[in-house]
């Protein structure tokens, strides 16, 4: 079993180890980061969502929360950004705990309401608290040290950000495969039916719940640190719904997938910028065509076409 | 107390845009189990339309009558062209696509339109009514008065006719509805259609107030969302009401609280009465099936 889970790893790693030969220039490898960053966050959504079944519209709340960690820790407490980002996963595995309970009671789209309006008071406050945050325009994020060398350039970004995810990855694979994982899939087809097997629901939703808020902390941190600044945005709804379409469009359920939806949403806006204003039209046209005609998601989607031609 | 009214005046024409947004939420849920978040962008199209139609000159109730049916147009495509053919798909899938949807028009609408901020003239003209104290905008009335109109238009609408009828029983159940004839596709359509005419009235109502433009319809889609499940999906007086107590809130938080967290409080007030009553104040108790 654990020899099957490592193999379908290496695809992964073979991308993040072989990607940057086909680079022609630094700007890839800060789009490459960006794609790992977003993947780490979407692949700990997907947890959530594909696997439980537990929508979160809130998620961007995380990815805030360990943005501001490294950003506030440093400049008002000289404490080192590594720490810091520890502390952000701490404590947003701790606020997770806390509002997870009552939260997770919720279902389907009273989930969906729920977990927006968390992620929309988290944002209102990063936004407000401008003594502490510095307000709508955010503040600027000291460069992450580790052990007296300092992460600095796109491509040591890509490589930090790229083996963090590798790592991300095989952890949500031993994740799903343990007792834990098929319980959160039996809650995903019928909570009551889990329930009858003994399953103590709650407490895995909010189990789940914790690690995937607490992936969405590490991006977070991440993100904040790779660009030197962070603003509200990055905690705001859009960014919540960003996270929740790359789960979707990569395929609910399929981790490499979530890898596949957090590329295909890096990459396709710089891409489109060469059509100027016609842009967030063609975003919006492209990402309903692929729910269209693949509507379980990419990976999903074209796995099983492949499924049929080989029975042909 | 001229101050509370003036506050309790100012909440209730924005919860009623509000609840205008939730009831073309819970039309289309209704007949399709769709969370349509395109809806904001239908008020956006019927502002926004209505102000470029009127700077080329046509007549404002003629711009507003084109804008409303350009709008009904664009609602009806979104569920031909794009939910239609996605039938079969899991519910996740059709809100992305929804959400596709919203970003494509308010893209759209950044080239066809402009991204400046646009203003309506107000119905009628004339300056504030003094009342009790407080100072009441005309147009805060004429947002008042279409908002109940229109509620009890559909109320009419869904109780007498027959087409309404079909409407209730598709919700109620798609496929017993089918199988005593209803054609559940035509429901769906026309529940998109009358979700954007809807949501064109309340875009041309509110633009006077408020301003409108191309990106206006994402917070009224938040707001009308909240309000919507505020007052239980699916439930039309629950949107009624979950509309206008949002619209409360947010503006006695801000004139009594802080404008700043206005917003804050009223999702806190959500979230409480959720974890309180998970089916929202008026949603029906749904009993899981296994």
């Amino acid at each position: 079993m654990l020899k099957t889970r490592l193999l379908s790893a290496i695809p992964v790693v073979a991308i993040v180890i072989f990607l940057p030969l086909c680079f022609p220039s630094a700007y890839y490898y800060r789009i490459g980061a960006l794609v790992f960053i977003f993947g780490l966050a979407v692949v700990g959504l997907n947890l959530l969502m594909g696997f439980a079944g537990q929508v979160s519209l809130g998620h961007a709340g995380f990815l805030g929360i360990g943005a501001y960690s490294v950003a506030i820790g440093p400049v008002y407490f000289g404490a080192p950004s590594w720490l810091c980002l520890l502390a952000g996963v701490m404590l947003s595995g701790a606020i997770a705990f806390a509002v997870g309970r009552p939260i997770l009671k919720l279902k389907g789209h009273y989930l969906a309401i729920g977990t927006l309006g968390f992620g929309l008071l988290i944002a209102i406050v990063l936004t407000n608290e401008a003594d502490w945050t510095g307000g709508p325009d955010g503040m600027s994020v000291p460069g992450l040290m580790l052990f007296g060398w300092r992460a600095h350039g796109s491509d040591s970004w890509y490589w930090i950000s790229g083996i963090t995810f590798v790592g991300g990855f095989v952890l949500a694979l031993n994740l799903m495969e343990s007792p834990t994982g098929r319980a959160l899939q039996a809650i995903h087809d019928s909570e009551i039916a889990a329930l009858v097997l003994g399953i103590d629901v709650a407490r895995k939703k909010l189990t789940v719940f914790i690690i995937s808020a607490m992936y969405a902390s590490v991006a977070g941190s991440f993100l904040a640190l790779f660009n030197g600044l962070v603003t509200p945005d990055m905690a705001g709804f859009l960014r919540s719904i960003e996270l929740v379409a790359m789960v979707v469009l990569g395929g609910m359920g399929s981790i490499f997938g979530s890898l596949v939806g957090a590329a295909v949403l890096v990459v396709l806006p710089q891409v489109l910028t060469v059509f100027h204003e016609y842009e967030q039209a063609l975003l919006g046209l492209i990402v309903m065509v692929f729910m269209i005609f693949l509507r379980q998601g990419i990976v999903p989607s074209v796995a099983s076409v492949l499924a049929g031609w080989r029975k042909c | 107390m001229a101050e509370l009214l003036q506050f309790v005046f100012s909440g209730l024409t924005v919860g009623a845009i509000y609840a205008l947004v939730a009831l073309g939420f819970t039309l289309i849920y209704n007949a399709s189990d769709i969370i349509n978040f395109a809806q904001g962008e239908f008020v956006m199209l019927g502002g926004m339309t209505t102000v470029f139609l009127s700077l080329a000159g046509v007549p404002l109730p003629l711009a507003a009558l084109i804008a409303i049916i350009v709008t009904t147009a664009i609602g009806l495509a979104l569920h031909r062209l794009a939910i239609a053919p996605a039938r079969g798909a899991s519910p996740v899938a059709l809100i992305m696509i929804t959400i596709g949807a919203s970003i494509f028009l308010r893209g759209v609408a950044q080239i066809v339109f402009d991204k400046t901020f646009h203003s309506l003239p107000p119905l009628f003209s004339g300056g504030p009514i003094r009342f009790g104290g407080a100072t009441i905008l005309p147009q805060s009335l004429v947002v008042l008065a279409g908002s109940a109109v229109i509620v009890v238009v559909l109320w009419l609408f869904v109780d007498r006719t027959m087409l309404g009828k079909a409407v209730i029983a598709t919700a109620a159940n798609r496929l017993a509805a089918r199988l005593i004839g209803v054609d559940t596709r035509r429901i769906v359509d026309f529940s998109f259609a009358v979700s954007a005419a809807v949501g064109a009235i309340a875009g041309i109502l509110i633009t006077p107030i408020t301003l409108t433009s191309y990106d206006a319809g994402t917070l009224l889609a938040l707001k009308g969302f909240a309000a919507a499940m505020l007052g239980g999906i699916g439930s039309a007086l629950g949107a009624v009401v979950g509309g206008l107590l949002i619209g409360m809130i947010e503006a006695l938080s801000a004139g009594y609280l802080s404008s700043s967290y206005k917003d804050a409080v009223a999702f806190v007030i959500i979230l409480v009465v959720l974890v309180a009553m998970p089916q929202g104040l008026f949603g029906r108790v749904k009993i899981e099936r296994v």
